[in-house]
């Protein structure tokens, strides 16, 4: 599959060429557990694994808990609770799940901000980066919908505004609002739908994983340097790579051992400290809660949604401009999504021809500066909607548009580049020593 | 409908009250509570006299309606004996459609819900207060002081002050934990309200302490199972992390010569 010369698979048994004739699944199965990986890999390759790992485990107690869950706005609420009290390992179970989309969402983070320091969606990895946005857009659609069925008052109150910004939408936002949620408001045929939906995009996520994988095994991974693979001869990319099987199976195992270990103890120890004390009351359409919190893995964008009110320059110049067709809400709206459709782009933004930060000595400080900004935005979006964190809003969110759109066009022309290593062998070897060479005594 | 609409307005009167507490207003003391922290487990004795608490005063007017009577049986909790969670039980009437009349309930049944209108259902009242995330919204106190509901309940219920004022016909009373520092609940213990079998002591303080307890477990009622299979499945996945850790360093030795040297 990828263009990295490899060995592939030679049935030998009889049975084995048979089989391999018509479906040469054990020959697939081989070539992508064989495929030969940049020997140079740090941890912070590891979390794609992680990020298997999570889909499995949601999907799985997904299934089981959907087996004692009501999806009836008046039987909600009591059968997560008859989970949580009745069925065997229920609680746990529950408690999983529950704390297995925070773990996704820490991962994907740490996966993303990965892929923008190393320049991982450069060419020729456009189309993963690509089917990894679109991964996240349905990771988000999927763990806000699942957010709503235990119908605390935070999952109808986080339905009813994030429902709400389809309204936002110029013409056609009321229809599609009532379109959305089956009638006026949120309510039964919302639970019903959002609980189908819950179910059905896992499995498009797996579908678009795979897709995910496909693609970079087509182009082999990236790696710290960003330097490719020699792929001129076998031996020449054997110098560069080691195959996935045993190496890196083992090391990602290791990895994920750990973080399970973290994870593990937060669900059997603090379960519920993540998530918002109101959601254990049920959901009461006629009472809203002081402040309204959106799951903290939604907190940055959230922020971003609110950064931009009716006295911002900005917006009211759209507004004008447009003839009022951009409201504030509106222009919140194209600004929440905007951040990730900046970062979607990044491959064309980023107009650098170095493909790993390692090397980018000013594009270093800015991409460090991106992190601390996603972690202040964070924040933001947990604090009441007032003065200072409405400034701060704005300075931080303008921070995330300009590093796309201004910051990593113009580096790339600026930017003195440092010198890089030759070969992936190179730079391993820097590390870690040559393999032929003889030990010192 | 009308019944749905004044329940709702009830409500919000008692949720605006949980908003506040997500703001930080009123004041929380923090109380050790042995079932704090990654070992920490219920006092089942503390369990026992919260239920009598809960049965002797709570229970006139408030409900525990998610919780079924035969969990006071359970080990991790209250731990009675089944013939004491019949008898119990039977001190409840439930109405029964097959029967279509009220019966004693049984250890199958669930509590009963809140017999006044205006008081909040307790099941989950331990979970649904812990908002005070301090100091700063940084939730500090809830991880290192193991501070949560069970802390605002205590607080409640020891924070009247004893001031009375009337609005529109409803005494309130002046209340330092509770958001708005007027509540409409008049003050439910007093010193040497109760008699517990064990001998413990019935001051007030130690009450509060004991309903509190009793209403962590009624919120929370797996969580001594919860720890323990934390606590095991911490060990193996250690186990797990640690021979994987020497499989991929033997792994990786012989491409990694100078590691090797080191």
């Amino acid at each position: 599959m990828s263009g990295i010369p490899h060995d592939h698979y030679e049935p030998t048994s009889n049975g084995a060429k048979w089989l391999h004739k018509r479906l040469p699944i054990v020959g697939l199965i081989y070539d992508t557990l064989m495929i030969p990986t940049p020997k140079n890999l740090n941890w912070w390759w590891i979390w794609g694994i992680v990020l298997a790992f999570c889909l499995a485990l949601q999907i799985v107690t997904g299934i089981i808990l959907a087996m004692h869950y009501t999806p009836h706005v008046d039987l909600a609420f009591a059968s997560v609770e008859h989970i949580m009290r009745n069925v065997n390992g229920g609680h746990f179970l529950r408690y999983l799940h529950m704390n297995g989309a925070s773990l996704f969402f820490f991962a994907v983070y740490i996966h993303i901000f990965r892929g923008l320091y190393y320049g991982s969606y450069k060419a020729p990895r456009e189309v993963t980066w690509i089917v990894g946005m679109l991964i996240f857009v349905l990771m988000m659609a999927t763990g806000f919908m699942g957010y709503v069925l235990p119908w605390g008052q935070m999952s109808f109150w986080g339905a009813t505004v994030i429902t709400g910004l389809f309204g936002a939408i110029p013409f056609v936002g009321e229809t599609l609002q009532t379109w959305l949620l089956g009638g006026p408001a949120v309510d039964n045929a919302t639970l019903n739908r959002f609980f189908s939906l819950h179910y059905l995009l896992p499995f498009v996520i797996a579908a678009l994983v795979m897709v995910h994988i496909w693609a970079f095994h087509t182009t082999g991974n990236n790696n710290p340097t960003g330097v490719p693979v020699r792929t001129d001869s076998k031996a020449e990319a054997e110098k560069d790579t080691l195959p996935f099987w045993p190496y890196f199976v083992i090391k990602d195992l290791f990895a994920l051992a750990i973080v399970l270990l973290v994870f593990w103890s937060i669900v059997g120890f603090m379960p519920n400290y993540l998530g918002h004390p109101d959601n254990y009351i049920e959901a009461n359409p006629l009472v809203t809660p002081a402040h309204i919190v959106p799951e903290w893995y939604f907190l940055p964008f959230y922020a971003i949604l609110r950064a931009f009110t009716s006295e911002v320059w900005i917006v009211i110049a759209a507004n004008w401009i447009t003839g009022g067709i951009i409201t504030a809400k509106f222009f919140g709206v194209l600004a929440m999504f905007g951040a990730i459709i900046v970062m979607a782009l990044v491959p064309w933004l980023d107009t650098s021809r170095v493909r790993s930060g390692r090397y980018r000595p000013m594009f270093k400080w800015w991409f460090w500066l991106l992190v601390v900004d996603f972690i202040i935005l964070m924040w933001l979006g947990a604090m009441p909607a007032e003065e200072p964190y409405a400034t701060w809003s704005l300075i931080a969110s303008t921070y995330w548009f300009a590093y796309f759109l201004v910051i990593l066009p113009v580096l790339g022309v600026v930017e003195k580049p440092l010198a890089m290593p030759n070969t992936i062998e190179e730079d391993f070897e820097a590390n870690y020593g040559a393999k032929n060479a003889t030990p010192a005594e | 409908m009308f019944k749905k609409l004044a329940l709702s307005a009830v409500a919000a009167l008692a949720l605006s009250g949980a908003a506040f507490a997500a703001g930080g207003a009123g004041h929380v003391e923090d109380v050790d509570f042995s079932f704090e922290g990654p070992f920490g487990a219920f006092d089942q004795n503390q369990l026992q006299r919260g239920l009598q608490v809960f049965t002797e005063s709570c229970a006139a007017c408030h409900g525990l309606k998610y919780v079924p009577l035969r969990t006071l049986g359970d080990e991790g909790g209250p731990h009675f004996s089944d013939a004491e969670v019949r008898a119990y039980s039977a001190n409840f009437s439930v109405y029964d459609p097959e029967l279509d009349d009220d019966r004693d309930a049984r250890p199958t049944d669930h509590f009963p819900g809140s017999s006044l209108e205006n008081a909040p259902d307790l099941s989950l009242m331990a979970k649904k207060r812990a908002g005070f995330h301090g100091p700063y919204g940084s939730g500090m106190n809830q991880l290192f002081k193991g501070m949560g509901g069970p802390e605002y309940i205590y607080s409640i219920l020891t924070g009247y002050t004893g001031e009375e004022k009337e609005e529109n016909g409803t005494v309130f009373y002046e209340n330092k934990a509770f958001p708005g520092g007027w509540i409409a609940m008049a003050p439910p213990l007093y010193d040497e309200q109760f008699e517990f079998n064990d001998g413990h002591s019935n001051s007030m303080h130690h009450a509060a302490e004991d309903i509190s307890a009793f209403l962590m477990w009624t919120a929370e009622p797996k969580m001594m199972a919860r720890k323990q299979t934390g606590f095991m499945g911490a060990i193996m996945l250690a186990i797990l992390a640690s021979l994987l850790y020497l499989s991929n360093k033997r792994l990786w030795a012989p491409h990694k010569p100078r590691k090797d040297n080191a």
